[in-house]
Formats: structure tokens, C-alpha cells, sequence
């Protein structure tokens, strides 16, 4: 099957009925590796036994940038090549990026408290994060309120495309500003600056959590394109229904 | 396993992220079925999409 087939809907639909119990074994095989690996892993000398709390709160600051990358990608074909599953992977991804997104947030307080003696500072990190999460709801908001889901489509498009400046400035705002949170530990010159013991379920958690992210999104795409049938039929039913009583 | 003195934040950690994931999950789920259920109340009112006649004709 050519790449370009998948850009019909049918196609698409039949290709994830087929994938997603396979990805969502995936899914759960790694999730059960990630969490044996995270719960035996050896305390950090500083942070003690709370060094668990990165296991949750990285891989969710990454898909939370991801989604959002995603979108983006998304939003260029809604935008220039009015591609119908380009809207509908945009919008399947914005709850569930919202979703990791608040993760990150609600685990890195967690995890701030007792290594930082607060659960919130406004530095430029966790600030550019909090606006991360307000444009996902935006977005979500300009998605399901729009009257005509045409014109909320694209407005959504465009406010994804604005947003994604925000996401260099989430990366480099430990480089560029004196904040709180640590400098990048892992994605940096000079390769990890984590153990070994720590960096491997590291990233087997993060793999699960990208496994999730796509059994999900995947999942999210097939009920968007189920509710755009629905819309349709229902609106067919409505017009068949009003030259009937004409 | 020792979770140590701040037991309570590593284990709200993962309450709360299970919490999401598992109604993330159950989002999807229930969207699909209901979602099903409708198409297919439409279909047995004999409503049936111009795409979908094309490929039974």
C-alpha cells in the first residue's frame, strides 16, 4: 500500500483496526518493563527514592512537545493542503497533549516540593510549560465550540502554528534565563549526564509513554473521523427530513 | 522497596498519572462505542452516506 492511499479515511480506518491491538500490547508490554526497571532503580545520592518522580515527569514534558510538534505538522496541511486527515490528527492530538502536558506539571510540582522546598516558582521554565498547556485548551476550546467546524479548523491551525514558537523557548529557557529547574540533563552536547541505572528506565518509561501517546492518538483519529460521519449522516437525515415536510 | 521520607509525593506522582491515563483511555473507549451505536441507529433509519452508496452500487 502506497503512503498516499492512507489519505483516505476508509483506508486509514481499516489500516488502524488492524494496528492498534498490536501497538496497544506494545503499549502495555513496555509499560510493564518501564515501571519493574523504574521501581528497582537505585536512589539518586541527592534526591533519594523522589528521583522515581523523572520516570513520569520527563517522558510527559517530552509528549506534551511532541503533541504540539505534531500539531504543527498537522496544521501546515489543514492550512496549505486543506488535507481532512490533517485536521483530524490535529485534533485528536490536542486533549491528549493537554493530558501529558498536565502531567508534567502536576508531577514536577509533586517533585519540586521536596527537592526544591516549593511546588511552584515562575521561572521561565515552568511558566513556558503553563502556557503550553493554556494553548492546548485553547485550541481545544476553538475545536469543539466553533458553530462551523470549517472555520474552527483553520482558526485552530493557525493558533497551533503561533503557538509552536513557545517551544524552543520551554527548551532553551534553562540555557537563555537563570531559573530553578536544572539545565538539560539528558538531550545535551556532551551526551547524558545520568547513570546508566537511571538513564535506562528512563528511557524505556519514555518509549512506553510514546507508545501510549500513539495508541491513543491512533485511537483519538478513528473516533474523529466516526464523528464526522455521524455529523454527516445526521445532517443528510435533517435535510431528507425537511423536503419531506415541504 | 524504601520510597524514603517523601513517600507521599513519589506515590501521589503515579496516582495522579495513572489517574489521567486511565481516563484518557476510558475517553476513547466510551467515544468509540457511543459513537458506533449512533452510526449504526442511523444506519438502520436507512440513512446511509453517498460514499458508502457509491461502494454498494
Amino acid at each position: 500500500m502506497a503512503l498516499i492511499d492512507l489519505a483516505n479515511p476508509t483506508r486509514f480506518l481499516r489500516l488502524v483496526d488492524r494496528v492498534l491491538p498490536w501497538l496497544a500490547a506494545a503499549t502495555l508490554i513496555v509499560f510493564a518493563f518501564g515501571l519493574f526497571q523504574a521501581m528497582h532503580a537505585p536512589d539518586d545520592y541527592q534526591q533519594g527514592a523522589t528521583v522515581k518522580i523523572m520516570f513520569l515527569h520527563v517522558p510527559a514534558a517530552w509528549l506534551g512537545m511532541m503533541g504540539w510538534t505534531l500539531m504543527s505538522a498537522a496544521a501546515l496541511g489543514t492550512l496549505v493542503w486543506r488535507h481532512p486527515l490533517a485536521d483530524v490528527a490535529g485534533k485528536a492530538a490536542a486533549p491528549l497533549g493537554a493530558a501529558f502536558t498536565f502531567i508534567c506539571l502536576v508531577t514536577g510540582s509533586l517533585w519540586g516540593r521536596p527537592t526544591w522546598g516549593t511546588y511552584w516558582v515562575w521561572d521561565a521554565r515552568l511558566t513556558s510549560m503553563l502556557v503550553l498547556l493554556l494553548l492546548y485548551l485553547g485550541v481545544i476550546a476553538l475545536y469543539w465550540t466553533a458553530e462551523d467546524p470549517n472555520r474552527g479548523s483553520r482558526a485552530a491551525a493557525v493558533l497551533t502554528l503561533v503557538g509552536a514558537l513557545n517551544l524552543p523557548i520551554i527548551k532553551f529557557s534553562v540555557d537563555w534565563w537563570n531559573t530553578l529547574h536544572q539545565p538539560a540533563s539528558i538531550l545535551r552536547m556532551g551526551g547524558s549526564a545520568i547513570d546508566n541505572s537511571i538513564l535506562i528506565p528512563l528511557l524505556t518509561m519514555a518509549v512506553a509513554f510514546t507508545l501510549l501517546f500513539f495508541t491513543l492518538h491512533l485511537a483519538a483519529m478513528r473516533n474523529e473521523i466516526l464523528r464526522r460521519r455521524v455529523r454527516t449522516m445526521q445532517m443528510m437525515q435533517a435535510q431528507a427530513l425537511a423536503e419531506a415536510a415541504t | 522497596m524504601n520510597l524514603g521520607p517523601h513517600a507521599d509525593f513519589i506515590i501521589a506522582s503515579y496516582a495522579v498519572t495513572a489517574f489521567v491515563v486511565a481516563a484518557m483511555a476510558a475517553w476513547v473507549v466510551l467515544d468509540h462505542s457511543s459513537l458506533k451505536r449512533m452510526l449504526g441507529d442511523l444506519d438502520d433509519q436507512g440513512v446511509t452516506r453517498r460514499s458508502r452508496r457509491k461502494d454498494d452500487a
